[in-house]
């Protein structure tokens, strides 16, 4: 069953054409996740399709009485705002304290409910929002590059997260993300973005795609291209560190 | 009792710390600490305009602080953050006043008079139209608490969730425009913005959620409206900046509490 679509979906931001033309679907429990070098519209398309933004030309579709979880990237709460995790997962609905703890279980922070959103470190803020997305119901989660900022154990641990609540809430979960070697095990379809769809298709289909090889390396298989891309990161850093 | 200015006075002052302190916690999350006095600065350009014109001070200034407002949030995040642009319009408008009531050439106005209002010559009608934008503004944040709180949060959450943050704006907007209008005359520019900012500031190490931000800042409002216009009495101080004193040392005295607190 087809949860949501985008139809020529052209979007753009001032005068910028940061989408164009995009034909897109996601399905009933699937892991879809939309890769694509830095500006290339993939937390635009992500806000296109929960409303936040309006497409300058297409369609976006959704099934009706869909339930949406969004999850942001970054989410700066100002510090002279007083909130609790728990107040904040009753916005802007009241919710009740077991589906709150159940939620707060799910995403592996049940033991924060009391404390002050501005003292959370980042992997634990992004649970939070993760959790909040599941007090939804949702139908369709939606996650921004949902492992900025952490370490890559943390990302691992996050990722497995995902799946679990994929399998608990029988739900579909439409990602965007940076790790393209992680993309690759955890998901069921890509998209690769370049303002336009550059290529989709199963991780393997999409690893071996010219378009795809195009963008983020030169190797002759997708694997290696992955492969480099982890390589040059691990080297660049070593070499950075030593310069210093 | 009524007829007591004191009474009357203290009437006034508490209307305007009821509606004031919730709108002033919105105005310090969005850290948007200039709206009060760019909207009170506009305030005086009303003033001189409908003087000019002879028409309601009350309507004009109701509907440039609207303007004002709408402009803030249309502009805001093009190229401009709200920062520099409530600078620009809270200077801008408070000289393009000041420069109208020379050349309307309006002899009865004070500018002064518009900064630090005169809360001691409260009339009985005065007291109603107050009494009566308090009650709008309340009922309108008390009803769009949620949805204001979650657009205060984060605009793609509110989006999500079927909220739309330029509406909640509008209506932060709207009950500043209402504030400022109905007590502009009475209590001055002055008084007004720091009733905004000053107890919300001041409840903030005291608050767990924003709810009892909100409830203390009303709390330190009223106590302030007492202590400033008992000391004015006593002391014969101005009464307006007495009140504005009396916030500052809640402000300080909670600061203090605040970080007591989180030592022990």
């Amino acid at each position: 069953m087809t949860l949501a679509t985008a139809t020529k979906l052209t979007v753009k931001i001032g005068n910028t054409t940061v989408l164009h033309n995009v034909d897109f679907s996601i399905e009933q429990g699937e892991i879809l996740t939309v890769v694509g070098p830095n500006g290339s519209g993939k937390t635009t398309l992500l806000r296109a399709l929960i409303g936040a933004l309006r497409p300058a030309s297409g369609k976006i579709w959704h099934k009706p009485g869909l339930n949406i979880g969004y999850v942001p990237q970054r989410l700066n709460i100002n510090a002279t705002l007083p909130i609790t995790v728990n107040r904040f997962l009753s916005l802007p609905r009241k919710r009740k304290a077991d589906d709150i703890a159940k939620a707060l279980d799910n995403a592996g922070v049940s033991t924060l409910a009391d404390h002050q959103m501005s003292q959370l470190s980042g992997g634990q803020f992004q649970r939070v929002l993760l959790a909040r997305a599941l007090l939804e119901q949702p139908q369709l989660l939606i996650l921004d590059e949902p492992t900025t900022g952490l370490d890559q154990p943390g990302s691992a641990a996050m990722y497995q997260q995902i799946e679990q609540i994929r399998s608990n809430y029988n739900c579909a979960v439409l990602m965007v993300s940076h790790e393209l070697h992680v993309v690759m095990s955890a998901s069921d379809r890509v998209i690769c973005l370049n303002g336009h769809v550059c290529c989709h298709g199963t991780p393997a289909v999409v690893a071996s795609a010219p378009e795809y090889r195009a963008l983020f390396g030169s190797g002759t298989q997708g694997a290696l291209a992955l492969y480099r891309h982890d390589h040059d990161h691990n080297h660049d850093h070593n070499h950075t560190e030593a310069a210093e | 009792m009524l007829d007591d200015f004191i009474v009357r006075a203290t009437l006034a002052g508490l209307g305007i710390a009821l509606a004031t302190a919730p709108l002033g916690c919105f105005i310090v999350w969005r850290r948007m600490a200039y709206f009060g006095d760019a909207t009170a600065h506009a305030a005086i350009l009303g003033v001189a305009l409908a003087l000019a014109f002879s028409i309601s001070i009350f309507a004009t200034v109701l509907i440039v602080c609207v303007i004002m407002g709408s402009m803030v949030s249309k502009l805001s995040g093009t190229t401009f953050t709200v920062d520099t642009l409530l600078g620009v319009l809270a200077h801008g408008s408070l000289a393009f006043g000041l420069v109208a009531i020379a050349v309307l050439g309006s002899p009865q106005l004070d500018p002064m008079n518009y900064l630090v209002g005169d809360i001691l010559s409260v009339s009985k009608d005065n007291l109603k139209v107050i009494w009566a934008g308090v009650a709008i503004v309340i009922g309108l944040v008390v009803w769009r608490w949620s949805a204001l709180l979650t657009a205060t949060l984060n605009q793609d959450l509110a989006f999500a969730s079927r909220i739309n943050p330029a509406q909640e704006q509008l209506i932060l907007t709207l009950c500043m425009a209402i504030v400022v209008a109905v007590s502009i005359k009475i209590v001055g520019a002055l008084l007004i913005t720091a009733m905004l900012i000053i107890p919300a500031a001041a409840a903030r190490p005291l608050s767990r959620t924003p709810e009892i931000m909100a409830l203390i800042a009303v709390l330190i409002g009223i106590v302030s409206v007492f202590a400033g216009l008992r000391a004015s009495y006593v002391y014969n101080t101005p009464t307006g900046p007495s009140i504005v004193c009396a916030t500052v040392i809640a402000f300080v005295v909670a600061n203090v509490v605040g970080s007591l607190r989180n030592a022990g």
